[in-house]
Order: structure tokens, then sequence, then C-alpha cells
């Protein structure tokens, strides 16, 4: 652990305060999170089908908030590769709930602007958008705003698929909006200053 | 007749749209009664409970609130979308495990005027409804055209059998739920290893390499153990072993032609309705071959794009629509 050892070494006094890290993530997480129960077995890392992709195994990233090393968990692609299937949840003999932590530390992430690539992040916040002002997702609109923006060059060889699924009518062309949608505004404004106060 | 509150989800009006209206078709047949919760919206799927917990939790809770204030004669909701049933069950269920994130989503919906009561309804999948109120037994009574000699690999995907919040599967891994309905209506159902491994989620959008990989190991498992089609419960996977089929193809330079059909066109087969009402040519990798090979007729494809077909024999042109993994039947369209 020279990393984490370096670190240690020289951090200054602010970053000590870090070692609350583990538990702000906890307690940013829905529900019980039971992050701090956390044995390092591993079962998590083994169980994961993107892990190859992963900077970090779960465990690993585990053991670095214990450490309260801020920056580099929440510069981790970890939670970004995370396909949210559940394998590692299962798994866990101490029943965390290892996918309801990445999404705490993917929104921590968005929140210091950590992140390697903004794909990702770009994705969600394109999706949340079409969802607040429609109340329903919006395919089309997410798919050319993400794709222009993100993979230019995939789009050649995804027109037969987007031309096949607009012409078998399986994406609309036009968003549905909600009826309730000042109702739906004005639920999720209140849960945002909740959220700031809280 | 079973009454439920019916969560039916984005992607059941557009890009499932198959399985929605083979769901529409089979209620009555099987004595569904679903009603669907009026004016519901998007449940967030996997983006927005990683931005912002409250707001992404009273997304959610606006349809259980809904449902609740609308129920009649039921406290079960039932989604037929791996996402959403997962993300009701979910809310649902850390609103009563941790009662302080009740107390802000309920904050939250005031602002709409509305309130939610954290386990005042039951969140249920739709496979889940199927096998254990409806029953196999009376399934099994419905069908009048066995799916006799159609091997099929059935697949759930991920967030149906877990993190199963309530234990209502067999298994977190290996339930025998879908199995066992496929087996009443008369198909021959595969022991498929992959059948709870992930189709990639969202990586498609993000993170391409990943889901390609993700893709190949389920479709050329299901090629490998002969499989005619997959039957899935899930939009998300449909989508992604479908539609990202072609991409994944070219990526691994393979040419897999492997149909991924909603369990619940099956049931409408078994149960003697035509192809054509059950969502059927609304695939992109074609299920003609997998029908016909059971004496079912496909309906008409929708001719995918305005391009002329080409008649063979045409000088090789450039092309920047490589016709290589595009459905073959595409030229000797039935009208």
């Amino acid at each position: 652990m020279q990393t984490l050892d370096q670190e240690r070494a020289s951090a200054p006094p602010k970053q000590i305060e870090d070692l609350s890290l583990l538990g702000e993530v906890s307690h940013r997480t829905a529900g019980v999170s039971r992050l701090e129960m956390c044995i390092q077995c591993g079962c998590c890392g083994g169980s994961c089908p993107s892990e190859a992709d992963m900077d970090h195994t779960p465990r690993m990233l585990f053991a670095m908030l214990r450490a309260g090393m801020r920056h580099a968990a929440l510069m981790s692609n970890t939670p970004w590769i995370c396909v949210s299937c559940y394998h590692c949840v299962v798994r866990c003999p101490q029943n965390v709930h290892i996918a309801d932590v990445m999404y705490t530390l993917k929104s921590m992430a968005i929140e210091a602007k950590l992140y390697q690539d903004s794909t990702a992040p770009d994705f969600s916040q394109t999706f949340v958008d079409m969802v607040e002002e429609y109340g329903r997702s919006f395919e089309l609109g997410l798919a050319t705003r993400h794709y222009l923006k993100h993979f230019p060059l995939r789009l050649p060889n995804m027109a037969p698929m987007g031309i096949g699924m607009l012409s078998k009518q399986r994406m609309s062309i036009m968003p549905t909006r909600i009826k309730g949608i000042a109702q739906l505004k004005a639920i999720l404004k209140r849960a945002k200053e909740v959220e700031a106060s809280s | 007749m079973n009454k439920y509150i019916l969560y039916p989800g984005c992607s059941m009006e557009s890009s499932a749209r198959a399985y929605y209206d083979s769901l529409k078709a089979i209620t009555d047949i099987i004595g569904l009664d679903l009603q669907e919760i009026e004016d519901w919206n998007c449940c967030g799927a996997t983006e927005y409970l990683g931005i912002k917990l409250t707001p992404a939790y009273a997304l959610i809770s606006r349809n259980l609130a809904l449902a609740a204030q609308q129920a009649d004669g039921t406290r079960t909701v039932v989604a037929p979308c791996s996402a959403c049933y997962l993300n009701l069950a979910k809310a649902d269920y850390y609103m009563q495990e941790q009662p302080v994130l009740g107390q802000h989503v309920n904050e939250a919906l005031a602002a709409g005027g509305l309130s939610y009561t954290p386990g005042s309804l039951d969140i249920r999948h739709l496979l889940d409804v199927l096998v254990y109120d409806v029953g196999l037994d009376t399934i099994k009574s419905k069908v009048v055209r066995p799916l006799t000699g159609l091997r099929v690999a059935p697949y759930l995907g991920c967030m149906v059998p877990r993190p199963d919040y309530e234990h209502r599967w067999s298994d977190y891994e290996y339930p025998v739920e879908l199995d066992l309905l496929l087996n009443a209506l008369g198909a021959e159902v595969i022991e498929f290893p992959l059948k709870t491994e992930c189709c990639g989620g969202h990586m498609t959008q993000i993170s391409p390499d990943t889901a390609f990989e993700l893709i190949r190991r389920l479709v050329s498992a299901a090629d490998a153990h002969q499989a005619d089609l997959m039957a899935t419960l899930c939009p998300m996977c449909q989508m992604n072993l479908d539609a990202y089929q072609s991409e994944t193809n070219k990526y691994f330079g393979t040419s897999f032609r492997m149909p991924v059909i909603f369990f619940t066109q099956l049931m409408g087969l078994a149960f003697g309705l035509e192809a054509k009402d059950l969502g059927f040519g609304l695939e992109l990798v074609s299920a003609r071959n997998a029908l016909a090979k059971i004496g079912i007729e496909h309906p008409a494809e929708v001719p995918a794009g305005t391009a002329r077909p080409k008649k063979d024999g045409s000088l090789p042109m450039p092309a920047p629509l490589p016709p290589r993994n595009m459905p073959a039947e595409k030229g000797k369209v039935v009208k």
C-alpha cells in the first residue's frame, strides 16, 4: 500500500479529516449501506462482469474510502463501469449495498467534478434533463444529443439500427409529456432543496 | 380475475412495444385485470440514482403515491420492466429500512400534494405474478398450440432476480420460474447457464467496449446451445441483445443472428394468437426462421429505412451501411 503510505505521510491536517470519508459515503447512500462492515474478502470483484475495465475492484475502492483517499476514490472509473447487475450485492457476506454505494460515489464525483471521462456523467445528466422536462424518457432526443457529442464515429455503424428502430416505431420522433408535469417539477424542486439542506 | 395496478414504464410504449402489445393480448385469456397508473412518470432508470439521491427517490415515489391513491381492490403494483420493477421495489424497501429517506421523499411529494406510506404497496414483477398468482396450471390449460420443438434460451438479466428484497424468486443467480413457464408452453427449454448475467445495461451508451463483450457472451452462449431464440422479460436486455447485436458482430467479426423475443410474445403464440398481434416483426434480428421451425407464419416486416433493395448481381458499391448484419430477409419481404 505504498500509495496510501505516501498520501498519509504528506497529508495536511485537513486531509486527515477525510477519515470520515467512509462515513460520509455510507450516510449519503439510500437505505442502510453497511459499507463500514466490509471485510475486504473480494467476493465483489470476483463476481463482477465488468471488473476487467475497472481502475479498482469494489473491494479496493472501499479500502480507499476507509483510508480517506477522497480524490483517488472519486476519480476512479469503477462506479461508472459498474453495470448494476447486483451479483456482488447478493454474494457479499456482509450484505453491503454495493451497487447503491456506487450510485453515491457517482453523485459525489459529479458534485466535486472529479471524473476522467465525461461520457457517463453526461449521459446520466442528459437522461435526467429529459425526464425533468417531460416526465418520461425521450430516447431519440437522448441518443441524438449523446451520440453527436460523444460517439460521432459510431454513427455510421449505428445508422441501420437507428433507422430500424424508427421505421418499426420502436423510438418516438416526439417526446411524450405527462399531464402532471408541473406537479412533478414542484416535487423535484422541493426534493433538491431537501437534499441540499440535509 | 386477478386485479393489479400496472406500472408500464417508458420502454413499453417505445422500444419494447412488442412486450406491451403481447401482454395486452394475453391478459384476458389468463384472467389478469391490469389497471394502468394514471399519468405515471419515468422511474429514472439507472441514471437518476447516480445524480441526486432525494430527487431520484422522489421521482420514483410519485408513481407509488399515485398507485396507492388510485388503487381499487388491490395493493399490488406489477411492473413488466426490470429497471422499473427494481426502482419501485427499492424505493419502497429503502424508505422502510431508513425512515429519514421516507420523510425526505414525503416532504418533496407534499410540494405536489401527494404522500406515500412506505410499505403500503406490494411491488412485483410480471413473471412473479404469472407464475405464482395465475399459476403454471392455468397457463398450461390455455395452451392450444404448444411450442413443441422450439429451443428457447430463458434469459432474465440482472434486476429481476437481484437483489430480491422480498425473497420472491427461487434463486438469485439461477431462478427457474421463467424455465417453468416456457416449459408449460411446450417449448424445449435450454439449461442456459448465463440466464441472469448482465446484458451491459446502459454501457451500450457510455462504454461500448464493455457492453459489446457482455452482449457477445450472451448471444454466443445461446448460439452454442443451439437456441432458436432467446426469451427475455426485460426491455433493456431485449434492446441491447437485439438492436446492438449487429454492432457487436461488427466489433468482433462474428455473424450471430439470435432473435431476442419477450416471453409474453411466446405465451401469445402458445395461446393460439396471431404473430402479427403479438409484436412479432418489431425485433431487428428477425424471428422468422425460429417461427417457421414450428410452422408459424411471421408477419410481413416493416422495411427498414428507405434504401432501395439491391438486386443480386449488382455491382459492389462502397456501402456506408454495410448490409452484412442487416436482417437477411430484407430483400424478400412478404407483403
